[in-house]
């Protein structure tokens, strides 16, 4: 099944490039943006400043609700000046926030960089106000970008959702992983075909959804950034079943194989069920995989779905893998996918940027993987780039997505040929003194 | 402890980049957590800038705290100097940086660095955006600019323009060449595209033109105080602003006031019949100071609104803001606060908002057209086309953009006859735009000319061949609502063949 794997672990083992410095991604709080969406009846509240704000308003790019399911408190001076006072105050902004917003059933109080600092203690907090509203369940985690990079925000929120959760002993799957509806409903009725059951997966849309945790529990992630959450789980009891995640055809059979063996699903059923959707998989990704055959990707650190991806791009769209950046990697949950991925990229965990772009511009790749803040300025030096942050807002997983994720990378390409097709009549020199015309937002190329 | 949902200002130190950016031969060393990065993308993706903004970020960590912060940005600093070979740099805090008390400003100061280090101290819990960007070009400007001999001939500093402002690059195109037309020319621009070796210039021009006080009025006081210039007060945004401006500008260097109002349109345009339908159209204006004191203006003198009432978030700009809403006989709403101004325009439901995009996302839910006439910005406030506000040209632009979100005079008496039409009733919006259109969902069905030849029959309703002729004379744009409201009254009084008095009828019953 996994061929070109076997007699060899791949990039199990490799050897990282480890680094220290500047880094260009985002903190936890963004993840809140998704997960908000998930959770229907959930508020986050970050405490903190207004760059959090700014950084969640930004981030979510859009403003679609007049009033969305999070919200900052934002620090003042005064609340800096003593400790007892920012409880009181945060007790203050809850009451009003709750007496407003009664379809309210789960807060989460999201920790800051500031509120970190000064050492607010959002777990008293949540025990407090647990005991004042009875019908919501308080939980703190923290989303600080002193602690958390990007997605493991979503890892630091699941990760305290579940030593609260009821004890079970059945028998039962978990999956972890916000995933979108569509994609959520693709898993189960895949998970339901096996004949594979119960399943819960977290987290759940609803605050008192059931779902509980035991010794009887084996889960399964669907993404790779929930560190905390597989510790979490593992002390509840729960076992993990280890596979490569559920990118590409190639991915999600091996995923629904593991899961489908703990469960002792058999070849012929397991055929059954999956033939049909691994054939409209392979062959999406063979049509939109076109322009991606034998060209090069370099990936900076971004969600930490580096690792999968590269596998699904070496293997099933036919690239070669330059640089593979993570903000960090755990080989217990990556290892899978590293040992499918063919000796020869470079792996790097954490980031110095600037040492990192040498790195890209040196290897010139057909394609960077980057985040919003780098990906203009390269195109404008004639690399072509595909935004990481597209990768998790974007529904990429299982079967029926795995030619919209082919896609997702080869569109840049295919715009760059379209564009360098069009455009090839070539430029006429404006004359030297048309400040006003070549003013475009700072596009000037320095004398 | 404030609970905020969305924020019309970032922190001060996002107001440092956008000088930081704006300028070159500069950079901004940030002492700061990871995440705080996110500010880059404003400027790379909001602003399609194709350089990364000169900013080094510190991006220490949690285990990093009481350990070896201050190291860390010695290093970084070092390592930023040595790699952007930056002519100056500025160096600050975030607002986490600030908690730690590492103090930059003399950290740097300590490294014997032979380029001069500019410390910014930006309280990052007290002040935001606006005052970080100002407080910025005022400290660059204090430390760079010195005394030096005036140019020849009359020239100025244009003062304010600043990364991610909203129509600054062609503000300062368009300003340029209405100075130029008086013969005065530009010393240097600031921050927008200056070098620190232009800042050190700066005291060379005989004036400075503030463009935009939020961003620029520190410096030039201190210009005025230590260098001997003069500032202009009027902003010249608007037909009446800009003249005055002019006059300003000539009172100030004896200069004769000098126009040329050839491509000036917004009078014209303005008096010109189709404006009629402007005539006390009710808006809503609400930005920073500078941008809804000038749309005011514009609004009620030139083109015949009535401002039903107008705010700004920037508290540095409430008394002006008071004082001018006292002028206008309304309340003036100062608060930065999204969900007061949603429930000040329920409140008031204007016709129109004149706002940010902020208020830009609020109309689209209230159903309420809206222009953008100031920060904060999104992508589309940054057009490819030249698009000023200020001078004459930006009164042009003004006109389009503000009519733009309206229906046509040319429609709008066609409201009158169609007025209870489902997709051409008075909320409908303008034809011109899809989905705009208030409360009910089916406003946003767009109607196709449709071919009214060949059978006539619809339903039970049969149209005799004399008022299928008439009603191809409608045009063709309300030729489907003239049908269907013929139909419906026919319908309704259970007439079975509508003829061309049927059509009239119909149109005396819809024309209250």
């Amino acid at each position: 099944m996994m061929d070109g794997a076997h007699g060899s672990h791949g990039c199990r083992d490799a050897p990282l490039l480890k680094e220290r410095g500047q880094r260009e991604v985002f903190c936890g709080l963004t993840a809140i943006v998704w997960l908000h969406r998930k959770m229907q009846d959930s508020f986050f509240l970050v405490v903190g400043s207004r760059t959090c704000a700014h950084l969640l308003q930004s981030a979510a790019g859009v403003m679609i609700f007049a009033e969305p399911r999070f919200g900052t408190a934002i620090l003042e001076e005064t609340d800096l000046a003593g400790m007892a006072d920012a409880q009181a105050e945060l007790d203050r902004e809850v009451e009003k926030l709750l007496s407003r917003r009664s379809d309210i059933r789960r807060l989460f109080l999201v920790g800051s960089c500031p509120s970190e600092v000064i050492k607010l203690d959002l777990e008293k907090a949540a025990e407090r106000l647990n005991a004042q509203f009875a019908d919501v369940n308080v939980v703190n985690f923290s989303g600080s970008g002193i602690e958390t990079t990007f997605t493991e925000g979503e890892d630091a929120c699941l990760a305290a959702i579940i030593p609260g959760l009821p004890k079970t002993d059945a028998r039962q799957l978990v999956v972890a992983g916000a995933l979108p509806d569509v994609v959520h409903d693709q898993m189960l009725g895949l998970l339901e075909g096996l004949g594979i059951g119960p399943v819960t997966v977290l987290p759940t849309s609803k605050a008192d959804d059931p779902a509980a945790i035991g010794p009887g529990t084996v889960f399964a992630l669907t993404q790779p950034f929930l560190n905390e959450t597989h510790a979490a789980l593992v002390r509840r009891g729960a076992r993990h079943i280890a596979a490569p995640f559920p990118f590409g055809e190639e991915g999600t059979t091996a995923w629904l194989r593991a899961i489908a063996d703990e469960f002792g699903v058999s070849d012929d059923r397991f055929d059954a069920v999956t033939a049909a959707p691994r054939d409209r998989a392979r062959r999406a990704v063979a049509q939109a995989s076109a322009p991606l055959a034998n060209r090069s990707v370099f990936f900076f650190p971004d969600s930490q779905l580096e690792i999968p991806l590269a596998r699904f791009l070496t293997r099933e769209c036919g690239m070669t893998a330059l640089e593979i950046g993570q903000p960090y990697v755990q080989r217990e949950i990556v290892g899978p996918d590293m040992a499918l991925i063919g000796e020869g990229p470079v792996f790097s965990e954490g980031q110095d940027v600037d040492l990192q772009l040498d790195r890209a511009r040196e290897a010139r790749a057909d394609l960077t993987v980057c985040g919003l803040g780098l990906a203009n300025p390269l195109e404008a030096e004639g690399l072509t780039t595909k935004w990481a942050i597209e990768l998790v807002f974007t529904p990429i997983h299982f079967y029926e997505q795995a030619g919209d994720l082919a896609g997702l990378f080869a569109r840049p390409l295919r715009r760059r040929a379209i564009l360098e097709g069009g455009a090839s009549s070539g430029g006429i020199e404006p004359p030297s003194d048309a400040r006003g015309l070549c003013h475009a937002g700072g596009a000037e190329v320095e004398a | 402890m404030k609970l905020s949902v969305w924020t019309y200002e970032g922190p001060p130190h996002v107001g440092a980049m956008r000088v930081a950016t704006a300028m070159k031969g500069l950079h901004y060393v940030l002492h700061a957590p990871q995440g705080d990065t996110y500010a880059d993308l404003l400027f790379t993706m909001i602003e399609r800038r194709d350089r990364r903004p000169p900013v080094t970020y510190t991006t220490f960590q949690a285990r990093d705290l009481g350990a070896d912060t201050a190291n860390l940005f010695k290093t970084a600093c070092h390592d930023a100097v040595e790699r952007f070979d930056p002519q100056a740099i500025i160096v600050g805090a975030s607002c986490t940086a600030e908690l730690i008390q590492d103090d930059p400003g003399g950290m740097a100061e300590t490294m014997g660095l032979d380029i001069p280090v500019i410390p910014l101290e930006l309280p990052s819990y007290q002040r935001k955006e606006n005052f970080g960007a100002d407080e910025a070009l005022f400290q660059i400007v204090r430390t760079l600019a010195k005394p030096i001999a005036r140019t020849e001939r009359i020239t100025c500093n244009l003062i304010g323009p600043t990364a991610l402002g909203f129509r600054h690059r062609d503000d300062i195109t368009e300003l340029t060449g209405l100075l130029m037309e008086m013969g005065v020319g530009v010393n240097v621009v600031a921050p927008y595209d200056a070098t620190p070796a232009d800042i050190a210039r700066l005291g060379a021009a005989h004036f400075n033109v503030l463009m935009y006080p939020e961003t620029g009025e520190a410096a030039c006081r201190w210009m005025e105080r230590e260098l001997g210039q003069p500032f202009t007060k009027v902003v010249p945004i608007g037909v009446g602003a800009t003249r005055d401006f002019l006059r300003e500008v000539a009172e100030m260097t004896g200069l004769a006031p000098q126009i040329d109002e050839t491509r000036l349109r917004l009078p014209w345009y303005s008096a010109s019949v189709d404006s009629t339908y402007l005539t006390g159209k009710r808006v809503f204006l609400f930005g920073d100071g500078t941008h809804v004191a000038a749309a005011a203006r514009i609004a009620r003198d030139e083109m015949g609104f009535e401002v039903v009432g107008l705010g700004c978030y920037n508290r540095e700009q409430a008394r002006m803001i008071r004082a001018l809403a006292k002028d206008y006989g309304v309340e003036a709403l100062i608060t930065d606060d999204y969900l007061e101004v949603e429930a000040r325009i329920e409140a008031l439901a204007p016709e129109m908002i004149l706002g940010t995009q902020m208020e830009r996302h609020i109309g689209k839910r209230l159903g309420i057209p809206c222009a953008v006439i100031s920060a904060p910005v999104h992508v589309q406030d940054f057009p490819a086309r030249y698009s000023p506000q200020m001078g004459i040209e930006g009164a042009n632009v003004i006109f389009d953009t503000w009519v733009h979100p309206l229906v046509m005079g040319l429609e709008e008496h066609l409201l009158h006859m169609f007025r209870e039409d489902f997709e051409f009733h008075d909320d409908a919006g303008a034809s011109h735009h899809s989905g705009v259109g208030g409360g009910s969902a089916p406003a946003s069905v767009p109607e196709a000319p449709r071919d009214i030849s060949g059978s006539m029959e619809t339903g039970t309703v049969i149209w005799l061949a004399d008022a299928e002729t008439e009603l191809k004379r409608v045009p063709f744009f309300v030729r489907g609502k003239a049908r269907r409201n013929t139909e419906a009254y026919a319908a309704e009084r259970g007439v079975s063949e509508i003829s061309v008095d049927t059509l009239y009828e119909a149109k005396a019953h819809f024309a209250r």
